[in-house]
């Protein structure tokens, strides 16, 4: 349909405070791939999404979006921000943080439809949380708002998704419902980058894995990038028991 | 009209047009800008005074409202230069104003008919007297109408703008990610508190236009669950601590802004024990 990927990224550095945390990244992500971001703490992987989704400003380099600058404006691509990035006592509820992922299209004076609140609650139904679209945020479960985080992503209906550690600190019935979503979307040939913490389940969940330290260490499939070696380069020395664990999934 | 309805009218006025667009700077952990931009407005008014030599409003509310948007641009670039904290550069770019302010209103005390009281504490029980006379007809007080434009156009930003207030509130990264910009929206924002700061001036003073700004929308922000009702609850709380103050400094013949602020903690107080007795229920 589009001979341009979906994602492709030349030569960008990102700075914080004149110090670097971004250098020269370079990559071409392909169609209707599940990608895991690894890398250790401070390795820049938030700051790699929010570089793609034009939340910073670039010290050099270009993001394309099928061959194009990214246009915020058509939902190219649904961003799902870390959860703790926001207040969860914020006064509203499930269904009308959903429904922000609907603002998109609409005018500046413009209000939410019934179809928006319609699409809205079956994103809310996708992830299992239709009784709670009612309930405040702020007496959710971690789990149950992130489910809400990613609900709201699918209500923009885009081609690619960027999840910031979706995974991190939810628990088990969410990773499974969450895991799941992430199968479904790869059936629609969505492209889909997740920031990933747990090794252990690289291999299991994603198809293609980026191994983030400032420079990107290694980007392809995760049967020939995901071993030993490039992790080692990617967490540097601090790495012992968790090259070993590596080493069982590579066997 | 009585001038004791007038006054209750302009407590009204001033506490609900305060407390609404205040409960924006409570939702977005913003309540110490507002206090910044109450007191750097100061220069603005009083350069306006000195320019025109009138104390007409409409250059006063230019006035306040530059000084009020450099607030807070200032502040904006000094924490984001890495160089200091927020709370640490609001501290200096407001006082720094206010003091500019205040030495420009001592200079030139003569020609501006500024009374310093006036600009620290406010002085509602006059403002029935500053007539608003058009085309020589006398159509009441001043403050009501100057009072009553900064409510109406608060009411019809935020009506508009919902949307953007709300979302650019709870979650300024997923907005900057649909297209709706989170800086753009910050600015709006605080030309539209320095406008109800300046026009609620003359009525509370700098010091406790802050508590307008921010206990009504701390208040209903303690109760309620929903954006909506919290926007009720703040204009409710705002109107019952104008009816209180007004009632307390009648009775004890004080000050009537002083009043407001003090009943509208009381309010606060009792709001937060119901917040914990409720709490604790809750959770029994």
């Amino acid at each position: 349909m589009n001979e341009h990927p979906p994602i492709e990224v030349h030569d960008l550095t990102v700075a914080y405070r004149k110090k670097p945390v971004l250098w020269d990244i370079d990559f071409s992500i392909p169609k209707g791939k599940l990608i895991g971001m690894i890398g250790p703490n401070g390795a820049g992987k938030s700051t790699l999404l929010k570089a793609i989704m034009g939340l910073l400003p670039l010290v050099s380099g270009f993001v394309k979006v099928y061959g194009k600058p990214l246009n915020k404006k058509n939902n190219q691509i649904a961003y799902v921000p870390q959860r703790e990035s926001v207040d969860w006592d914020f006064p509203t509820s499930a269904l009308d943080v959903v429904t922000m992922g609907r603002y998109n299209n609409l005018s500046l004076f413009g209000r939410l439809k019934k179809e928006d609140i319609e699409i809205a609650r079956q994103s809310l139904d996708r992830l299992g949380m239709s009784d709670y679209a009612e309930r405040q945020i702020s007496q959710l479960s971690g789990g149950q708002q992130q489910r809400v985080f990613l609900a709201r992503a699918l209500t923009q209906n885009s081609e690619i998704y960027l999840m910031d550690e979706p995974l991190a600190g939810v628990d088990a019935s969410t990773e499974l419902a969450i895991i799941e979503l992430l199968k479904e979307l790869k059936e629609q040939n969505k492209t889909v980058i997740v920031v990933h913490h747990d090794l252990h389940t690289v291999a299991d969940y994603f198809d293609w894995v980026m191994m983030l330290n400032l420079r990107m260490v290694k980007f392809g499939p995760v049967d020939e990038v995901f071993n030993n070696e490039n992790l080692k380069i990617t967490y540097g020395g601090k790495l012992n028991l968790l090259s070993e664990m590596a080493e069982k999934v590579a066997q | 009209m009585s001038p004791d309805f007038w006054i209750i009218v302009t407590a009204i006025l001033a506490a609900t047009s305060c407390g609404l667009i205040g409960a924006f700077l409570v939702l977005r952990q913003n309540a110490m800008l507002g206090d910044a931009i109450s007191h750097s407005v100061l220069p603005g008014l009083v350069l306006a005074f000195i320019i025109t030599s009138s104390n007409s409003v409409l250059p006063m509310l230019i006035g306040a409202t530059v000084m009020g948007l450099l607030t807070a641009y200032l502040t904006e670039l000094l924490s984001k230069s890495g160089l200091l904290y927020k709370d640490a550069s609001i501290g200096i770019v407001f006082t720094f104003l206010f003091s500019v302010g205040v030495i420009l209103l001592t200079l030139f005390a003569g020609d501006v008919h500024i009374d310093q009281d006036c600009v620290l504490y406010g002085e509602i029980a006059y403002t029935p007297w500053d007539r608003f006379i058009y085309a020589s007809t006398d159509l009441g007080p001043r403050s009501v109408w100057v009072l009553g434009g900064v409510l109406l156009a608060n009411i019809i930003f935020i009506v508009s703008f919902f949307k953007q207030l709300k979302i650019t509130s709870f979650d300024s990264e997923f907005a900057e990610s649909v297209g709706i910009s989170t800086k753009k929206w910050h600015y709006l924002l605080m030309t539209m508190v320095a406008l109800t700061v300046v026009a609620s001036f003359e009525a509370v003073g700098a010091i406790l236009v802050v508590a307008m700004l921010i206990i009504p929308g701390a208040v209903a922000y303690l109760l309620t669950n929903n954006l909506i009702k919290m926007l009720f609850l703040t204009a409710v709380v705002g109107i019952l601590s104008a009816l209180g103050g007004f009632q307390g400094a009648v009775i004890f013949d004080s000050s009537i802004a002083g009043f407001m602020a003090v009943f509208g903690g009381i309010i606060f107080v009792i709001a937060l024990f119901y917040k914990i007795i409720s709490g604790r229920i809750q959770t029994q």
